[in-house]
């Protein structure tokens, strides 16, 4: 069997059993995976930047609450309907994304960490200061008839699912394409040797500002998604902890795979979902998995069946 | 109230914030200046030093300065102890990469927090300070262009913010003389300046980095003993010093100490002020927004010296 043929079996077959799946699932886990799926997109945007060109970004919450924010201030102050609100939250992630990496690409290494979880902090510290429009830590809520886009209400169950697969199944194939790409080959020359990329007279340094833009406009959208579908724009997204989020999913799943981020995000939700029952200190779930990850599988769950099954696996 | 007691008020609790961030930002530095790693952790081993100190002095009841000054030799050796540990059992295996380790302490911090909400509880709990008379200060006045001392209403402070502005000061130049004089001090500062020459010189670098983790967490959890009088300690108080410390480090230059405690002292006091006039939420953005452009315009620090 091809590589191409294989890849496209794989990916094909995640998506056909998504797509199957709504259609048997109890309603819980059926909410449960509409979710997932909307994060998953937002691993995936994490992914294009820290799994394929080696740039840790400690403050992508700020492109994702770009995205919530840009969509749910146009739906409450200027009463935008859900399609041009969408576009709104994906425009609103372009530029936030270009203008931090022009500005954080000019570090590299553990400044350009601080430098990102910085602007993310004084991104969420901004969204509190303007309590007045964004309503602060309270947040506010997208009413049920805000949410109807072209007919369809997608405040139903249903037609939620459906969203949010085809914003999974959309993210998933273009960044599959992307990686393939010669683009993505040159972005993945970066992540393994950034000098001899620029000797070979790559631009590097507009490479790296693309890989920004485009990680997060993919974060933009799926935090546009995730408020429209789900009704709630609020700061908590905004905070450190929607920044570590996709870093735990995507070392989970696997960094530099596209079905990482999947699988990563749909783990730890429900780690995440079991553990709350028992304790209000859900989080220390995360911390365990996270040194338990940097300690003993660094390539994690996509990682090991890359090194055990198929070496192919984009 | 006129204008200049305001400021002197504002000042003199600048003075302490700064003092007590000093402290703070001092261990951060060390750990980067020596093992060239940040340490995200470091906020919450801040946050365990008050929580240790809450649970020492009720352990020990008496009179509140007995307990008070148990927690204050006890409880930064203990958290010493413990971040020594968290350094050799997960950092020392994944040898100390830069960018691993960030991803690492990140686990350690959910960690020790969550472990904290799970024992100590979601509560904010006082420390009673060891001793906390109120002092009276004077300012100047013109009665018919003769200054004349008096003393306004609400301009005051306590023996303890001083006490913790002297504990502070020695315990930094204690560090200095650590650092500059002893032969621990020596081998730290051997292993800062080339880590590979100093294994082959025979020091043992591994252990080294062991006592620095431990310091620096140290360090925090002493200013953290000192200010729990004044501000109770809580499961989620170490976002801010850590963020604070962040903002110094990098103001002062990452990993020099002087350019540290200068930098503390700038923010410390401006913070105190800033905060008087305007929203303190508005402070902190603009702090944030000047580090990062701080580190991306000049990534050597206001005061450091450019490496190479």
């Amino acid at each position: 069997m091809s590589e191409g043929l294989k890849s496209a079996l794989v990916h094909g077959g995640l998506l056909v059993v998504l797509f199957g799946l709504q259609f048997v699932l109890p309603a819980y886990h059926h909410g449960n995976l509409a979710r997932i799926m909307v994060l998953a997109s937002y691993a995936i945007g994490f992914n294009v930047l820290f799994g394929y060109t080696g740039l840790l970004s400690l403050g992508h919450a700020l492109f994702f609450a770009a995205g919530m924010y840009g969509m749910g201030l146009s739906v409450e102050h200027l009463g935008a309907a859900p399609a041009p609100a969408l576009l709104a939250g994906v425009v609103a992630g372009l530029l936030v994304s270009g203008v931090i990496g022009v500005l954080a690409l000019r570090t590299s290494g553990v400044a350009f960490m601080i430098v990102t979880l910085m602007f993310a902090q004084a991104g969420y510290l901004t969204v509190l200061y303007a309590g007045a429009y964004t309503r602060g830590d309270e947040g506010f809520v997208v009413q049920q008839a805000q949410r109807v886009m072209m007919g369809v209400d997608l405040s139903d169950p249903s037609h939620r699912y459906f969203a949010g697969f085809t914003l999974f199944a959309i993210c998933l194939i273009a960044t599959l394409w992307l990686v393939r790409s010669p683009f993505g080959k040159v972005l993945i020359a970066i992540r393994e040797n950034e000098d001899r990329a620029t000797m070979l007279g790559y631009d590097v340094f507009a490479r790296k500002l693309a890989a920004v833009m485009i990680s997060g406009t993919i974060s933009a959208m799926a935090g546009a998604v995730y408020g429209l579908l789900f009704g709630y724009v609020g700061a908590s997204f905004a905070s450190v902890q929607y920044s570590i989020f996709p870093l735990l999913w995507v070392l989970l799943g696997g960094a530099g795979t596209i079905v990482g981020p999947f699988i990563g995000t749909l783990f730890m939700f429900y780690l995440i979902d079991l553990s709350s029952q028992v304790t209000t200190a859900y989080m220390l779930i995360a911390g365990i998995v996270l040194v338990a990850l940097t300690l003993f599988a660094p390539q994690g769950l996509a990682g090991m069946l890359r090194k055990r099954i198929w070496r192919g696996l984009p | 109230m006129e204008i200049g007691p305001y400021l002197m008020l504002a000042s003199l609790e600048g003075a302490v914030t700064a003092a007590v961030l000093a402290l703070t930002a001092v261990g951060l530095s060390l750990v980067f200046g020596v093992m060239r790693v940040v340490n995200v952790a470091h906020g919450e081993f801040f946050m365990l030093g008050a929580v240790l100190a809450w649970w020492v002095t009720s352990l020990i009841g008496g009179h509140p300065a007995l307990g008070f000054a148990v927690a204050l030799l006890s409880v930064p050796v203990l958290v010493g102890l413990l971040a020594a540990a968290a350094d050799m059992t997960v950092l020392k295996r994944v040898s100390h990469d830069p960018e691993r380790t960030i991803v690492a302490t990140i686990g350690i911090l959910y960690i020790l927090q969550q472990v904290t909400l799970m024992t100590y509880g979601p509560d904010a709990r006082p420390v009673v300070p060891p001793f906390n008379a109120r002092l009276a200060l004077p300012w100047v006045e013109f009665v018919g262009g003769r200054p004349q001392l008096y003393w306004p209403w609400g301009l005051s402070t306590t023996s303890y913010k001083l006490a913790v502005i002297g504990a502070a000061t020695l315990v930094l130049i204690g560090v200095w003389l650590g650092m500059t004089r002893t032969r621990a001090g020596l081998l730290m500062r051997a292993t800062q300046m080339d880590r590979d020459m100093a294994l082959a010189f025979g020091i043992p670098v591994e252990r080294v980095y062991a006592l620095v983790f431990g310091l620096g967490a140290g360090l925090a959890a002493m200013a953290a003993v000192l200010i729990v009088p004044i501000q109770q300690a809580h499961y989620l108080m170490g976002g801010d010093p850590l963020l604070l410390s962040f903002i110094v480090v990098i103001i002062g230059g990452l990993g020099s100490l002087p350019g540290t405690v200068v930098a503390a002292i700038l923010i410390g006091l401006s913070d105190g002020i800033i905060s008087v006039f305007f929203s303190p939420t508005l402070a902190k953005i603009l702090a944030t927004l000047l580090v990062a452009l701080v580190l991306v315009f000049r990534p050597q620090g206001l005061f450091g010296e450019r490496r190479t």
